[in-house]
């Protein structure tokens, strides 16, 4: 049964909805922006769940005021590495919290292979369940 | 409203001006800018233009961002600064720059130490000026014609970029001194096409300097006597006459030195009887044991 059509992969935020525009992004940006949180971009072509640590484009944006900047960088992001995946994070600063607080994809290969369930036999009649992207079969930057 | 309007439709360029808060924004300008004729005008053109503009827009007409880089010329204290600042405010009241803050940069914050450096810095500071002014003070340092592997050439490359693509995202303001600007310009023509505003700064006569005075004087709660403010004049034809005279910032320093002398002043007679108005009041003296005032040693006077 498909239970995802396409393949799309589904992390972070919106992911289940279509991909979002420049404008929605935008908004995004700026909702960020106004709580004081920088914001980096960042790529990879692997994108297995686990794999938390993407590549990042150029630093991450602190002390901006306007999301234009930011829309700049992520076009730029995306004019280098069309068929990566492309996500967007936030990161607050503030002193005890410093974690992500947003991250979203916004781009994707034109084709998504998707995973791959991998069945071990172990000890027993034990069946371990492992997740496999068909992606990383190739090597790195020939895999989209 | 779209193209169907007719011709006749009234427009109401009064409630416009009166939307945009422009006039207070004028107004204060006008308080706390003493002279700075030309560049007061050139403001309220660019006023005049952008809410026409809007105004037009609202009616379906084509209305095409306009370039607003600018380049301010002047003598050191001239205000170019503050006008700048000052432009960031009455772009944002009048919805030309989204966020109308400021960002203040010289040549160190865009050029870099080493090759591959120079981009990402100068990018970073784009990025961070969007949606507001970038404001490039000694804007001609950035272009060093006897070095060719100055890097500066690279930053100017990447602005004159950006001051095309995302015209309406930042606006770009060249700050520096007259001769100088016009070297950098002749030798970057491309930078002086792109830049549609060029503002003279011109320097300020007495009269203005002395209205300046008492402007920072009120502002930090000082006030001249009546002699004092006779003197002041004459210290400042005297100082005018002296190299290195810096218009506005001269006098703020004088002002400084003589705070300084009134606050000793007043330490020396701690043992009599002082009032709130000695606080307040600097007197002739305060001005006259300036070396300006002292025929001997003119020339070191500061």
């Amino acid at each position: 049964m498909m239970t995802n059509p396409g393949n799309r992969l589904t992390q972070g935020q919106f992911s289940f909805l279509p991909d979002l525009t420049d404008a929605q992004i935008t908004a995004q940006l700026k909702y960020a922006l106004k709580n004081n949180w920088a914001v980096g971009i960042e790529y990879t072509d692997d994108p297995h769940p686990r794999n938390t640590y993407w590549e990042m484009y150029g630093n991450p944006m602190f002390d901006l005021k306007d999301p234009a900047g930011i829309l700049m960088e992520i076009n730029n992001c995306r004019k280098t590495f069309p068929n990566h995946y492309v996500r967007v994070t936030a990161f607050d600063s503030t002193r005890g919290v410093e974690s992500p607080t947003m991250s979203y994809i916004v781009n994707r290969p034109k084709k998504e292979p998707g995973f791959g369930l991998v069945r071990q036999e172990a000890e027993g009649r034990n069946i371990r369940y492992t997740v496999h992207s068909y992606a990383t079969d190739k090597a790195e930057a020939e895999r989209y | 409203m779209n193209e169907n309007t007719s011709d006749d439709t009234p427009v109401d360029l009064d409630a416009a001006f009166r939307d945009s808060h422009i006039q207070e924004v004028l107004d204060k300008l006008d308080r706390e800018l003493i002279g700075l004729k030309p560049v007061k005008t050139r403001i309220r053109e660019t006023a005049a233009l952008l809410l026409v503009d809007r105004l037009r827009k609202g009616f379906g007409l084509s209305a095409d961002a306009p370039s607003l880089h600018m380049c301010f010329t002047g003598n050191p204290g001239t205000g170019k600064t503050t006008v700048a600042l000052r432009m960031a405010e009455i772009l944002h009241h009048l919805g030309y720059v989204r966020q109308g803050h400021l960002v203040s940069v010289t040549r160190d914050d865009l050029v870099g130490q080493y090759i591959g450096h120079t981009a990402p810095k100068t990018k970073e500071v784009i990025k961070k000026a969007m949606g507001g002014v970038l404001f490039i003070d000694e804007a001609y340092y950035l272009y060093k014609p006897e070095n060719e592997r100055d890097y500066g050439a690279e930053s100017i490359e990447i602005l004159l970029q950006v001051m095309e693509n995302n015209r309406d995202d930042l606006v770009v303001i060249l700050a520096g001194y007259k001769d100088r600007m016009d070297k950098f310009f002749e030798s970057n023509p491309g930078m002086r096409s792109r830049i549609a505003h060029h503002i003279d700064f011109p320097d300020y006569s007495p009269e203005e300097l002395c209205s300046i005075a008492q402007l920072m004087l009120e502002k930090s709660q000082y006030h001249f006597s009546p002699e004092a403010e006779k003197i002041f004049k004459d210290y400042i034809v005297r100082r005018m006459e002296l190299p290195h005279f810096a218009n506005a910032r001269s006098v703020r320093n004088a002002l400084d030195r003589m705070r300084m002398r009134q606050a000793n002043r007043l330490f020396e007679k701690r043992t009599s009887k002082l009032t709130k108005a000695d606080l307040v009041t600097i007197e002739a003296d305060d001005i006259l044991a300036s070396r300006l005032f002292n025929g001997t040693d003119e020339k070191k006077a500061t």
